[in-house]
């Protein structure tokens, strides 16, 4: 496999070349949010200096152009996640709607008191908490997948958290906090197999690898644009077709209507039904430029090199005393989150900060992952596939600064 | 800003407070206690006061936080044990101003000067504010209140 033209790659990204206290940036908090290619800035601003218009409605040439080039940025995606139509695939601000959406519009109408939802103890709050609410709104029950001290699913009694009770399950394919690569396949084979349909959060597994609903055979599939190099406030919802045209209306509005009356409203066909209102234009087609990007490098080329710095940080980690890693899983994408002994990590953020490297500390909005390790938090670095070997070395240097400094 | 102002964050009358923090109990006694949490960075802390008419006779802090949150609390109950409320409040409005402007009055403060260099760390003011906030509104109430900053 070729490896990645580092030089060039990071000349797309301008935000990467400049200082931070006199030292060059280090960006390792690509979990929280990615940083954008020129390719994908300048999609968003030549799509307002040039083609701005609202969408299927008008009938001059701007409003074509800014219909034809969002749609498609659907069609990118469509081809990105191989969904079988474009009409699977509903543009949102984020996964976090995506999963509202689901919980809104496709569970609540068959949820009753004493059914169950079932999610994993690593997920993240978005896949948490509209459950939650949903549950507590009917008096069904939120069932939690356990988890290993690796940080693997415990799949050990996974067949009987399978009830004729639960309406659906939701799982993320990789942990935010830890990393962990979930086997979501063979998940979502057996929940099928006992009837239970399925949406998998794939924010955090987009960035990094290859998506394909197809092979999965997920239900539902949800991701959000700004962790994959796009804007952010756009996002998608992928469901089957069958399924979505069988669910209510999320929002009302325009654009998700075929005609209106004061008697009855009648709702337009997929995807529209789901995108009342003026959607997000820019975002959609800068979401377009980021999979146009992705795919420019290659998606198999740049999961190779992300798990090099992976495979290298984790070693280097290793090796230093006093750094405990939290998530060891046997199968991971390139988080890393750790401890240092006596340290706290917010204090760990700060002097790393000072040393120009960005990472985040806190719970990840995974706070049962920090209540099952017994910690208020952790310091995660999380790598993209712009980032150097020399960077490693960099996090490597900051973890011993702070030892110095609280030795 | 070089990494070297870091030693005015972690001065050593901070690291060593974080490190062996005093009044650091459980007060069963307590006639006054307040929760304080930071839900960002996972600080929580729970200060106690055992006041004697408008004396501070105890004051003791328990809980889990970062270097400045901690090493704050312990100076804290260092500085205002035996204060009147009066007294106790002057201090924590003087803390205050010393985060936003340099205008503080070092004869009030003392030793808590140590905490002014949370100033050019913006993101760290409510750590090193935190157990102040909990004193105060401990002092204010015979119940049990939480406070929150983020």
């Amino acid at each position: 496999m070729m490896s990645l033209d580092l030089t060039a790659i990071r000349k797309d990204f301008p935000i990467l070349d400049q200082m931070i206290y006199d030292q060059p940036l280090v960006y390792l908090d690509n979990a929280a949010t990615s940083q954008k290619p020129v390719q994908v800035i300048d999609a968003v601003a030549n799509y307002y200096r040039q083609d701005n218009a609202n969408i299927h409605r008008g009938v001059h040439r701007l409003s074509q152009r800014a219909t034809d080039a969002y749609e498609g940025a659907r069609s990118k995606v469509r081809d990105f996640i191989n969904a079988k139509s474009d009409k699977e695939v509903i543009f949102v601000r984020g996964a976090t709607e995506a999963i509202n959406l689901v919980a809104h519009s496709f569970v609540r109408p068959m949820l009753n008191a004493g059914d169950e939802i079932l999610v994993s103890h690593m997920e993240h709050h978005a896949n948490i908490v509209p459950w939650q609410m949903l549950c507590d709104e009917v008096g069904a029950k939120l069932v939690v997948i356990p988890m290993t001290e690796r940080g693997e699913l415990d799949l050990s009694s996974f067949d009987d958290l399978l009830t004729s009770k639960t309406k659906i399950m939701a799982v993320g394919q990789v942990s935010n906090a830890l990393g962990t690569i979930n086997p979501v396949k063979m998940m979502i084979d057996k929940a099928h197999a006992k009837g239970i349909p399925v949406l998998i959060d794939g924010a955090q597994a987009v960035p990094h690898m290859p998506a394909d609903v197809q092979d999965l055979d997920c239900d539902f599939y949800v991701f959000s644009g700004h962790k994959m190099f796009a804007p952010t406030g756009i996002g998608v919802l992928y469901g089957k077709q069958d399924l979505l045209e069988e669910m209510v209306p999320w929002q009302g509005g325009g654009d998700m209507i075929l005609s209106v009356s004061f008697e009855n409203t009648q709702y337009n066909e997929l995807p529209y039904k789901f995108e009342a209102g003026t959607p997000n234009i820019a975002g959609t087609i800068g979401l377009g430029a980021a999979i146009d990007y992705m795919n420019s490098i290659g998606i198999e080329a740049l999961a190779q090199h992300e798990h090099d710095l992976l495979v290298q940080a984790t070693n280097k980690l290793t090796a230093l005393d006093g750094v405990r890693i939290i998530g060891t899983a046997e199968h991971k994408a390139s988080v890393l989150s750790f401890m240092i002994d006596g340290v706290h990590p917010h204090d760990v953020g700060t002097i790393f900060d000072q040393q120009g490297v960005a990472i985040r500390t806190g719970h990840h909005c995974a706070q049962p992952v920090m209540q099952f390790f017994g910690i208020p938090a952790t310091a995660r670095a999380s790598f993209a596939f712009y980032n150097t070997m020399e960077e490693v070395d960099a996090l490597v240097d900051a973890i011993q600064k702070v030892q110095e400094l609280f030795a | 800003m070089s990494a070297g102002d870091l030693r005015d964050l972690y001065q050593q009358v901070i690291m060593d407070h974080n490190k062996k923090p005093r009044n650091f109990r459980e007060m069963l006694d307590a006639n006054h206690f307040a929760h304080g949490n930071n839900p960002l960075c996972g600080d929580a802390l729970v200060v106690y006061v055992k006041m004697a008419g408008d004396v501070i006779e105890d004051i003791s802090f328990q809980g889990s936080g970062c270097a400045i949150s901690v090493a704050s609390a312990s100076l804290m109950t260092e500085t205002i044990k035996g204060k009147t409320i009066e007294q106790a409040e002057e201090v924590y409005q003087q803390v205050h101003k010393q985060m936003t402007d340099e205008d503080a009055d070092p004869a009030i403060l003392g030793k808590l000067e140590v905490l002014g260099g949370v100033r050019e760390f913006p993101a760290r003011v409510k750590c090193a504010t935190l157990s102040w906030h909990t004193m105060h509104t401990a002092m204010e109430s015979d119940h049990d209140i939480s406070v929150t900053t983020e």
